[in-house]
Order: structure tokens, then C-alpha cells, then sequence
């Protein structure tokens, strides 16, 4: 008898215990899961909680250092992503995975291709069991095109196809809704409900905490790595699950907070948008003062920096320093009017990796150290290098060290000595602390600080709320494109942040309708 | 006695490492450098003719052609790009300088319309690749027909002969004992070897060729030093134009079939990246010369132009492979 209801309780796919550590940080600690069968279940947390990082071990994609992972009460070991995908656990991944120039049925098929006797693909015996799972799904999408040319939703379908044709049992959404409308989403919804019903168990991630209650049977709130609540979706309201994610008490030390002064407007920006009928957004920036562009990842932060400065075309912008209207047509001309940037990705698009320190601080700067004759005054040049090193303190064997061979913290120092050297006066930084340690990012906000000291002006974009929190001044919410708030001062709050972050643009519209 | 060996294995192992952490043994040209000093001591040993200082002349000779225009493939390797048209731009500029000076033309503007038409050519690929974001592969593919037909169409085909005689000089001359290809592709070299080293826009070469997107962000205009690119290989690939009519007394239309391939073999021989940000100009004419010294030696032995073929291509794959391991190895 007991042994029956113990069958009947046992979870579909449980995690016990899971550890893992990257170098410099600890990305999961002791986390437990477990998904049921015929279960919707959302992993909820802030970016950098660790939902990425588990997900990848149920997938086999990486593996954990401690734990143990159970599939029907059977310890499974995955070795690779093959391994997870043949014991019936397929992923969808926040990227898809897709091959543009397929089509759907070959992107489906893909590397398990079904052939005749004489090798030749048997196109359409794949067509119809493609055509199968998508009327098991209830939806439609046309096979004959190659997958790029279906929109972003049909791809997704196409994944999830992907998936289902693997006959898997444990489904998990990485993210799905990110790039969907508000109308494919509900499509997707009714998808996942379909393979709910089908005994499916499902893991669904997404910052968006409406579509969580919409659809969820369960929720685990990760913080910090660390599980910090499993969740009846019937028994918890919006403000106690956000309160759960963020709720942890502030423990990077962030320095001090100057008092709020009515300084001058260094850089006013009006009809930012970075696509071409997005929604135009204005924004301005003071002396002294950091700026946060908060909102979830893919909410434009990042793409609304790139536009000011030109990276990105955005024709009818505006741009005022010091109340002067400017052109910034390209960052070179950013670069002439003082705005220097700390690109999101400092490996891609801030350093010349294979270059040494003094190559790339100095890459923007050379003029400063040009002889009359056009050559360059290496000398004085390796002196002003030292110089900067030791002011940002990046610690290096020399200023001839090759950034590569540089933690996160002193590479992103160098990308940092790189504007101090031109004395750019208007900063941004994007995810300033992305893969740095607890002590490198205290020695960043120092920086930042000092920086705002001396009269220089930073926007800072950030996708860690308790960052975001602790170092700005004012603080702009994007959600969807569209900056949604600014808060000042006291107002900044993560619940505040996090609330104007995941509202639905539809309600700012309306709202903004009406105002 | 195990630990005095174990010792002495020790401070030979240092030794070692200190001078593999060396400048030299690090840049780019030391690895083509061995490669010169091992083909240039099996051509000594090889045949006693080698060594003669007139033997060592014509091996320079040889070599000037295609050294100056691989001045213009490394930079834009440098870039991480490639320039296929430069081959067809040195016949063009050759016949537009030889038709020009044949009609009577002032010397130095027919030299100087030789050497604009290839630098125009060189600004024209720039643009279609900078600004208008085209592959370079394509669009120096694209101007190596165009270029080749015009020549064509200048010439109607065939040769401009009749060169007044002091034009010779160019091609024939000699200045201070030295002849003046040569020199002029020592000038060529120091000039090049100070804008890529010295100067600002060297910098800026190599980085684009490290990464270009963060040189952009960083507020360098790399469109406009990617144009100037290639403006400097449509140069230099003209400059040669102009030295082989001089050293033909002929302007040929079909000159430099292929050249755009010994000038790529050139580079990469010289330890220059295929993929950009890595390399130097001293590497290309170590490169040249010794694909010069493997040509004048295997001619030297009487091998067969067909069979120098294959043993060219082998060369240049076994000096890729083992740059490559090295590194590899250097990576880890």
C-alpha cells in the first residue's frame, strides 16, 4: 500500500542537491527540483540566478559538481546534451537553435535524417510525422520555406516540434515568450497546455510574472543561486513572488550616495529609437550623476545606448551637451563630443583580445602621443599606460600583457582606461560587473564613484536590480522598448524597478493614452 | 648525479623559455626567418652557383616585383581582408604609363597617371568594402576583371612597345652600385614598416584586423583607414606596374596573371594572419624572398617548372601547419 502511493508521488524529473561552481563563483548551491508529470512549472529569478546554469545540467550541456538528477526515480548521469535529449528531456533554448536556410521539416530531422536503401532522404515520410506532431500541437506553419522566413513564434513551434518529435517527456522553455507577441504568446500558452494535458512535464522560464500566473502550476524562486521557495501558483500573489526574488538583503557594499543636487544637464537625447518605427524615447543625463537603465534583458537598454552614440542608425534624434545641439552620427563623433561606452560584451566589442594592455588603452588616444612628424612617442606613451594602470588599478606583469590573459574585473579596467585617457566626460557603461567577482565589482562602483566625484556622468545598464539599487541616482525602466518610469531617489526600490520592468507595454500604452 | 642532470636540464630548459619569451622568437617573422635560413643553406650546399654575389642580385631582382605588391596584400590581410585585384591593377597602370609616355606625354605624369589610375582602383575597392559593406574577396575579385579589361581595352591587346630609352632606368638601372628595383623596394619596405609600426594608422590596422567592432566602438573611424587600406595596395600594385614595363620596355596588358596569388603566398609565408590582427611587414619580405631564393634554386638545380609547383605549394602548406602549431601550443 505504502509502496503504491510512493510510486504515485515519485516526481518525473527530480534534481537533488545540485552544486556548481564557475572560477570566482559559486553559480548554484544546493539547489533541489522536482517537476511532476502533466505539470507546468516556472523557474523564476533575476538574471544571474542560476535558472541559465541549471537548466544547461538537466540538459547535460554542462555538469554539476555536486547532486544528483533522477529521471522516473532512476539516477540519470548526462554527459552531453545527446544523452539528455535520448533519455527524454528536450530543451528550447533562449537562442534558437535553428538553421535558417531548412525548412521546418529538415530542422526537425536534423542529423537523424530518415533514408531510403539508397541513402536518399525520405522527404516525405518526414513531412507527414512533422505534420503530425504539429497537429498534435494545434497550430500551422508551412514546411516549403526555409525557417527564416516564418515568423519569430512559427520558429519557436518549429523548436518545440523539434523537441516533441524526440518523444521527450520533460520539456523545458528557456525564456519563450522574450521575443513574442503578446497574441503569439497566447498561442504558445494553449500549446503548452495541450502537452500539459498530455502527461508532459514542463519547465518554463520567463521574467514576466503575468504570463507565470497565467499558465504555471508551480513556481521555484531562485536567488543567488540558491532556492529560496517552491510555490502553489493558486496560493502566492504577484507582490509576495517579486518580494521572494529580490528580497535579500543588499550585501555588496556599495559606496555611499552624494547628495542629490540640482546639477547642470550635461546630455539631453530626445526621439531615441532603434528600430525604425520603435518607440521614440527621451532621456537626459547631469553632471555627476549615474543613471541606470534598468529593465529585463532584450527590454532595448542596451540598443537605446547604441542609437545615442550612433552605433546603432537612428535618423531625427536630437542630442544636447551642455545644451548644445550636436550631430552623432557614428561613435567617432561620439568620441569628438566627450561619450565613451563600455560595450556589453568586453570581449566582442570592447577589447582587441589578442592586443596588450597599452595597444588597447591607448587605441583611441594615439594623437595625444603623435611626434610632429607622425610617429609615435612609444615612450611616453608605455609612461601615461603606467599611469592609468595604477589609477584604475588593473593588475598586470606590464603594460606589454596581452588582454587576454586578464580577469573580468582588470579587462573591463582596461576598456574603463581607455575613456579616463580622453577624458570623455559622459560614460556608459553596459553591465559594467557581467562575470566579475564580489571583489572586483566593490573596486568598479568605487571607480564609478570617484568618476561621478570629478564631474564625470555615467548611464550605467544593468540587468542586477541590487546594482542598479545601490548605485544610481535616478534610474530608467525600460519594458519592451519603451522607458516606462524614471525614479528618483528613495523611490528607487527593486520591487519599484522590478514592478515597471515586467509591465506589459499594452497597460503603458493605455496609460500613456490617457494621460 | 640524477639531480646535477636534473639541474643542468633545468637551466637549459630557462634558457630556453627565456629566449622563446624573447621579442624576437615572439614576432610574427621569426618562424619565416628560420625558414629563409634553411632554404638558403640546402641552396649553398646544394649547388657551389648559389652563393655568387650576381646569382644573389638576380634573386633580388626577381624577388622586387613581388615584394612591393606584397606590401599592399599585407595590410589589407592585416585587416583580416584580402586583395585579389592587385595583379590585373599593376598590367593596367604598366600599359597606362607605357601608352602615356609612347604618346609623348611629360615622363613624370605618365608615371604619376600609372601610379593614380592603380591607387584610384585601390580607393574604389575601399569604398565598395568599407562603406558599402561588401565582401572584400568579391569586390577585389570584381576589379580584377574590370581592371584586366581595361588594360585591355587600352591596349587592344597588344603590347605598348617604343618606350623612350632613360625609361629603362626604372626597371634597369642602377643607383650607388645598387639596382633600382631593389632600391625601390627597400624604400617601399621602410615606408611600410613605419606607417604600420610607428604611426597611428598602423595601430589602427592591426586592430581592426584584432577586432574590428571594438575599434568602432572606440571611436575610431575604421571605414575610413579600411578605404586607405586598399587604396595603399592599388598603389603599390601600380608602383610595380610601372618598375616591370620599365624592366619589359614594354607595356603588357597581360602582365601579373596570378600575381595576386604569389603575393598572398608572400604574406603568409611572412607569418601574417589570413585572419587578420597579426603580422608584420618584415615577415612579407622574408616571405618574398624566400619564394624568390626557392624559384632561382630550383632553377639552379634544373628541376622542372611543373614539378617547382607542387613543391612551392607543399612549402607553403608545411610552413602553415607548423605555424599553426606553434600557435596552438603558444595558446595554451
Amino acid at each position: 500500500m505504502t509502496q503504491t502511493s510512493q510510486i504515485a508521488s515519485e516526481p518525473l524529473l527530480a534534481l537533488e542537491g545540485i552544486s556548481k561552481s564557475f572560477p570566482g563563483v559559486r553559480a548554484l548551491r544546493n539547489v533541489s527540483l522536482s517537476l511532476e508529470q502533466g505539470e507546468i512549472h516556472a523557474l523564476l529569478g533575476e538574471n544571474g540566478a542560476g535558472k541559465s546554469t541549471i537548466i544547461k545540467i538537466m540538459g547535460g550541456i554542462q555538469s554539476q559538481d555536486e547532486g544528483q538528477i533522477f529521471l522516473n526515480g532512476k539516477e540519470c548521469h548526462f554527459s552531453s546534451y545527446k544523452d539528455a535529449i535520448s533519455a527524454g528531456i528536450g530543451i528550447v533554448f533562449q537562442e534558437f537553435s535553428l538553421i535558417p536556410e531548412l525548412d521546418a521539416v529538415d530542422n526537425i530531422f536534423l542529423g537523424r535524417e530518415m533514408r531510403n536503401a539508397l541513402g536518399f532522404s525520405r522527404k516525405n515520410e518526414m513531412t507527414r510525422i512533422a505534420q503530425g506532431i504539429f497537429e498534435r500541437l494545434g497550430v500551422r506553419t508551412r514546411f516549403d520555406v526555409p525557417v527564416a522566413r516564418l515568423s519569430v513564434a512559427e520558429q519557436q513551434f518549429v523548436e518545440i516540434a523539434k523537441a516533441l518529435s524526440l518523444d521527450v517527456q520533460v520539456l523545458i522553455l528557456d525564456e519563450p515568450t522574450a521575443t513574442l507577441t503578446p497574441t503569439e504568446a497566447e498561442l504558445l500558452f494553449n500549446v503548452m497546455r495541450q502537452l500539459r494535458d498530455q502527461g508532459i512535464g514542463i519547465f518554463f522560464v520567463s521574467h514576466h510574472l503575468e504570463e507565470i500566473f497565467e499558465i504555471c502550476d508551480r513556481i521555484t524562486v531562485l536567488r543567488d543561486g540558491a532556492r529560496v521557495g517552491v510555490l502553489k501558483t493558486s496560493e502566492c500573489t504577484m507582490d509576495h513572488l517579486v518580494e521572494r526574488m529580490v528580497g535579500r538583503k543588499i550585501e555588496n557594499t556599495f559606496p555611499p550616495k552624494p547628495a542629490l543636487n540640482i546639477a547642470e544637464r550635461i546630455l539631453e537625447a530626445e526621439n531615441i529609437r532603434f528600430v525604425s518605427n520603435g518607440h521614440p524615447n527621451s532621456f537626459y543625463l547631469r553632471e555627476g550623476e549615474i543613471l541606470g537603465f534598468a529593465g529585463l534583458v532584450g527590454s532595448g537598454r542596451t540598443e537605446t545606448a547604441l542609437a545615442l552614440i550612433g552605433a546603432l542608425p537612428c535618423p531625427g534624434k536630437t542630442v544636447r551637451i551642455e545644451g548644445r545641439e550636436v550631430s552623432m552620427g557614428n561613435p567617432a563623433q561620439a568620441l569628438r563630443h566627450g561619450i565613451g561606452i563600455l560595450p556589453e560584451s568586453r570581449k566582442t566589442e570592447g577589447l582587441i583580445l589578442g592586443f596588450s594592455i597599452r595597444d588597447n588603452i591607448s587605441i583611441n588616444n594615439l594623437a595625444q602621443y603623435t611626434r610632429p612628424i607622425g610617429t609615435i612617442d612609444t615612450a611616453r606613451e608605455k609612461r601615461k599606460t603606467q599611469e592609468l594602470m595604477s589609477a584604475v588599478r588593473i593588475k598586470a606583469p606590464s603594460d606589454e600583457t596581452t588582454v587576454v590573459s586578464l580577469s573580468g574585473g582588470n579587462q573591463q579596467k582596461v576598456v574603463i582606461a581607455r575613456w579616463l585617457n580622453r577624458r570623455s566626460r559622459i560614460l556608459i557603461f553596459d553591465e559594467p560587473t557581467r562575470g566579475i567577482d564580489v571583489g572586483a565589482r566593490a573596486e568598479i562602483y568605487t571607480l564609478m564613484r570617484n568618476l561621478t566625484a570629478e564631474g564625470y556622468a555615467i548611464i550605467m545598464i544593468s540587468s542586477e536590480l541590487p546594482e542598479i539599487v545601490g548605485m544610481c541616482d535616478r534610474v530608467a525602466v525600460f519594458s519592451h522598448g519603451v522607458i516606462t518610469t524614471v525614479l528618483e531617489g528613495d523611490a528607487i526600490s527593486s520591487e519599484e524597478v522590478m514592478r515597471h520592468a515586467t509591465a506589459s507595454v499594452k497597460k503603458f500604452a493605455v496609460d500613456a493614452l490617457s494621460a | 648525479m640524477q639531480q646535477q642532470a636534473l639541474k643542468s636540464s633545468q637551466s637549459m630548459h630557462s634558457l630556453l623559455e627565456r629566449y622563446r619569451a624573447s621579442k624576437f622568437a615572439r614576432s610574427t617573422a621569426f618562424l619565416p626567418a628560420v625558414g629563409l635560413f634553411v632554404v638558403v643553406a640546402c641552396m649553398i650546399a646544394l649547388n657551389s652557383r648559389f652563393l655568387s654575389f650576381g646569382n644573389l642580385e638576380n634573386v633580388a631582382r626577381q624577388v622586387s616585383i613581388n615584394a612591393i605588391i606584397s606590401v599592399g596584400m599585407t595590410f589589407a590581410i592585416l585587416t583580416g581582408g584580402i586583395d585579389l585585384s592587385v595583379g590585373a591593377v599593376m598590367a593596367l597602370a604598366g600599359t597606362i604609363t607605357a601608352g602615356l609616355l609612347v604618346s609623348g606625354l611629360n615622363a613624370g605624369l605618365a608615371i604619376l597617371a600609372g601610379l593614380g589610375v592603380g591607387a584610384l582602383f585601390g580607393a574604389g575597392n575601399g569604398v565598395c568594402i568599407a562603406r558599402l559593406g561588401m565582401p572584400p574577396i568579391i569586390v577585389t575579385l570584381a576589379s580584377m576583371s574590370i581592371a584586366r579589361g581595361l588594360g585591355l581595352i587600352y591596349t587592344n591587346g597588344y603590347p605598348i612597345s617604343g618606350l623612350p630609352d632613360w625609361f629603362a632606368f626604372i626597371g634597369r638601372g642602377k643607383v650607388l652600385g645598387i639596382q633600382t628595383p631593389i632600391l625601390i623596394m627597400f624604400v617601399v619596405y621602410a615606408l611600410a614598416y613605419l606607417l604600420l609600426q610607428r604611426m597611428p594608422t598602423g595601430r589602427y590596422i592591426y586592430a581592426i584586423g584584432g577586432n574590428e567592432e571594438a575599434v568602432r566602438l572606440s571611436g575610431i573611424d575604421s571605414r575610413k583607414y579600411k578605404i586607405i587600406v586598399y587604396l595603399i595596395g592599388g598603389f603599390t600594385a601600380a608602383l610595380a606596374g610601372v618598375v616591370l614595363s620599365s624592366r619589359l620596355m614594354s607595356g603588357q596588358p597581360n602582365a601579373g596573371v596570378g600575381f595576386e596569388l604569389d603575393a598572398i603566398a608572400a604574406v603568409v609565408l611572412g607569418g601574417t594572419s589570413i585572419s587578420g590582427g597579426r603580422g608584420s611587414i618584415i615577415g612579407t619580405l622574408i616571405g618574398a624572398m624566400l619564394l624568390g631564393v626557392l624559384n632561382n634554386g630550383l632553377n639552379l638545380l634544373e628541376v622542372s617548372p611543373y614539378v617547382q609547383n607542387v613543391i612551392k605549394g607543399a612549402i607553403i602548406l608545411l610552413a602553415i601547419f607548423i605555424s599553426r602549431q606553434r600557435g596552438t601550443a603558444s595558446a595554451h
